[in-house]
């Protein structure tokens, strides 16, 4: 072996064992210390007042219906978008190479613009609208203020564009003899697209969706200033109400609580709670992406 | 003879190149017509104008008139979905839907707006008898069509085509891609056919065509060199190009 191949190897190895280093010194640090606050009881109890104590379950809830809210809106839009671009739009369309730009540019865009577009739009546009118009006699705003729906649509506009891509792929996936079999058979396009296409593109748009829920639930900036509170112990029960999040809740702990070094194990359980719900997403969308290529092979 | 579809002057345009050239060719009622000729002489082309299927492919252009029982199918009040709906089509590479066999034989009537069980499964049932799978297949129906042996899947998708009670079958080298007897299979199944449809087949092989064609059509380069009964066409070719190709000189 000549010296560039052994130095090489030498580089990618210490490369290697780099990101093995970050990784276990991440979870090693978050394991260690997070371990010993995570309890049956900080799943179930909300924080005590001063957020040392007690548990995260307000945190864990909001986080789940803030991502299913997201995915109930942004879904359909990212496969609708999709289906468009894929079938409908003829292919040297301009419009459609206008939205696939756009839809790039989207992704691309920093998380906390998309707050700021959320407040701008959701809450004092959208929403001061609405009390405008059905509301002008309520004391306080009923739909023009930060909320979980409003946090829950700007999550779906940040995480539509994962959905459209992925979505367009599996799409184009479809064997185009799967396609011919059915408009040979006397179905019109929207019959096929139901019947043949978006069924045999099933798994990759289930990647998709996993992949933004994943993307979706780790995200803080957006629900900053559309939504999220410090602290809300009670479940919300409407979409009008604030808040909590897990990630948020995060920051709250290491900086905003009276007592920062009492709350030093919350804040590691919290981040444990958040990674374990991450993975298990992730993993979910790899296990879909998996399945999705077998399916197109078979 | 009635001619189930007439031809006249048909061209069809890939971009600004002409895959087929002023195509005039009458296929009569009830009889196998064979489109034979070298690969890329447009026979595919030419059988998929005949169902409109060339729509799907952007960028061909089609001149010339398609007559299905003496209407032009290209009229602009003629939904291309009915014409499919009386001319059904298999292909070359067997294509079932990743579904059951039933589902996939009772697809056509489906999409049609058929609800009622009972006729689904009736019409499953003479389509896969007319298919000549019916006894093979009769007690794993709700199995998924892949699992079936690639002749038994291109049987399934006759089924398929036949469920929906074309006028016509248009048949894109149907058994090119099966063994010898999964093929004679085929060819005995097309033979029967024609007792009820008109059957278009495009093939390579030279031996299918004589088999069990009727009349037998040589195309060459875009353009129908010499239409003919098919025992004329292989045993007294009038075009030299016909008499070449069929004795091996090229293609």
């Amino acid at each position: 072996m000549n010296i560039g191949d052994r130095g090489l190897r030498l580089l990618s190895g210490l490369a290697l064992f780099v990101v093995l280093a970050a990784i276990l010194a991440i979870f090693g640090l978050v394991v260690v210390e997070g371990a010993g606050a995570l309890s049956w009881r900080m799943l179930v109890e909300a924080p005590s007042s001063d957020l040392a104590t007690g548990g995260v379950m307000p945190a864990i809830y909001g986080t789940a219906a803030c991502t299913l809210l997201m995915t109930v809106a942004g879904v359909p839009v990212g496969v609708a978008t999709a289906v468009y671009l894929a079938e409908y739009a003829p292919r040297r369309s301009r419009f459609a190479t206008a939205v696939r730009a756009a839809v790039r540019i989207l992704a691309g865009v920093p998380s906390i613009v998309f707050g700021l577009f959320g407040l701008g739009f959701f809450v004092l546009f959208v929403g001061k609208s609405i009390d405008g118009l059905f509301y002008r006699d309520a004391a306080s705003p009923v739909f023009g203020r930060p909320a979980l729906l409003w946090s829950s649509l700007t999550l779906a506009v940040l995480t539509l564009p994962v959905v459209i891509v992925t979505t367009e792929e599996a799409i184009r996936r479809v064997p185009r003899e799967l396609r011919e079999a059915s408009y040979a058979l006397g179905a019109t396009q929207l019959t096929t697209i139901g019947r043949v296409v978006l069924p045999h593109a099933r798994a990759g748009i289930l990647t998709g969706v996993v992949l933004a829920v994943s993307r979706g639930a780790g995200e803080v900036a957006p629900i900053l200033f559309t939504g999220v509170a410090n602290y809300l112990p009670r479940i919300p029960t409407d979409v009008r109400d604030g808040f909590m999040h897990l990630g948020y809740h995060v920051y709250v702990l290491a900086t905003q609580a009276p007592d920062v070094d009492r709350a030093r194990a919350m804040v590691f359980g919290t981040v444990l709670v958040l990674l374990v719900l991450t993975f298990v997403l992730d993993a979910a969308a790899l296990l879909l992406r998996a399945r999705a290529h077998r399916g197109t092979r078979s | 003879m009635t001619a189930k579809i007439e031809t006249r002057d048909l061209s069809t345009y890939y971009r600004e190149k002409a895959a087929l050239k002023g195509v005039t060719l009458s296929i009569p009622e009830r009889r196998v017509t064979a489109l034979i000729g070298p690969s890329g002489c447009g026979k595919s082309t030419f059988l998929r104008t005949l169902n409109r299927m060339h729509e799907l492919s952007e960028g061909v252009r089609v001149t010339g008139q398609v007559y299905l029982d003496g209407e032009d199918i290209f009229a602009p009040h003629v939904d291309p979905v009915e014409v499919r709906r009386k001319v059904g089509m298999v292909f070359q590479r067997s294509n079932p839907f990743p579904k059951s066999i039933f589902e996939n034989v009772a697809y056509g009537l489906r999409v049609a707006g058929e609800r009622d069980r009972a006729v689904l499964e009736r019409c499953v049932r003479e389509s896969l008898e007319a298919a000549a799978l019916w006894d093979e297949v009769k007690d794993r129906l709700h199995e998924s069509a892949l699992e079936l042996s690639g002749g038994q899947q291109q049987r399934l998708c006759v089924a398929r085509a036949v469920a929906v009670r074309p006028e016509v079958l248009l048949m894109d080298e149907p058994a090119s891609a099966l063994d010898p007897i999964a093929t004679a299979r085929i060819e005995e199944l097309i033979v029967t056919l024609k007792e009820k449809y008109t059957i278009v087949l495009v093939t390579h092989s030279m031996q299918e065509a004589r088999r069990i064609s009727d009349q037998a059509a040589f195309l060459y380069l875009g353009e129908m060199i010499e239409v003919a009964p098919t025992l004329e066409l292989f045993e007294s070719p009038r075009e030299p190009r016909t008499q070449e190709y069929l004795r091996g000189r090229f293609g």
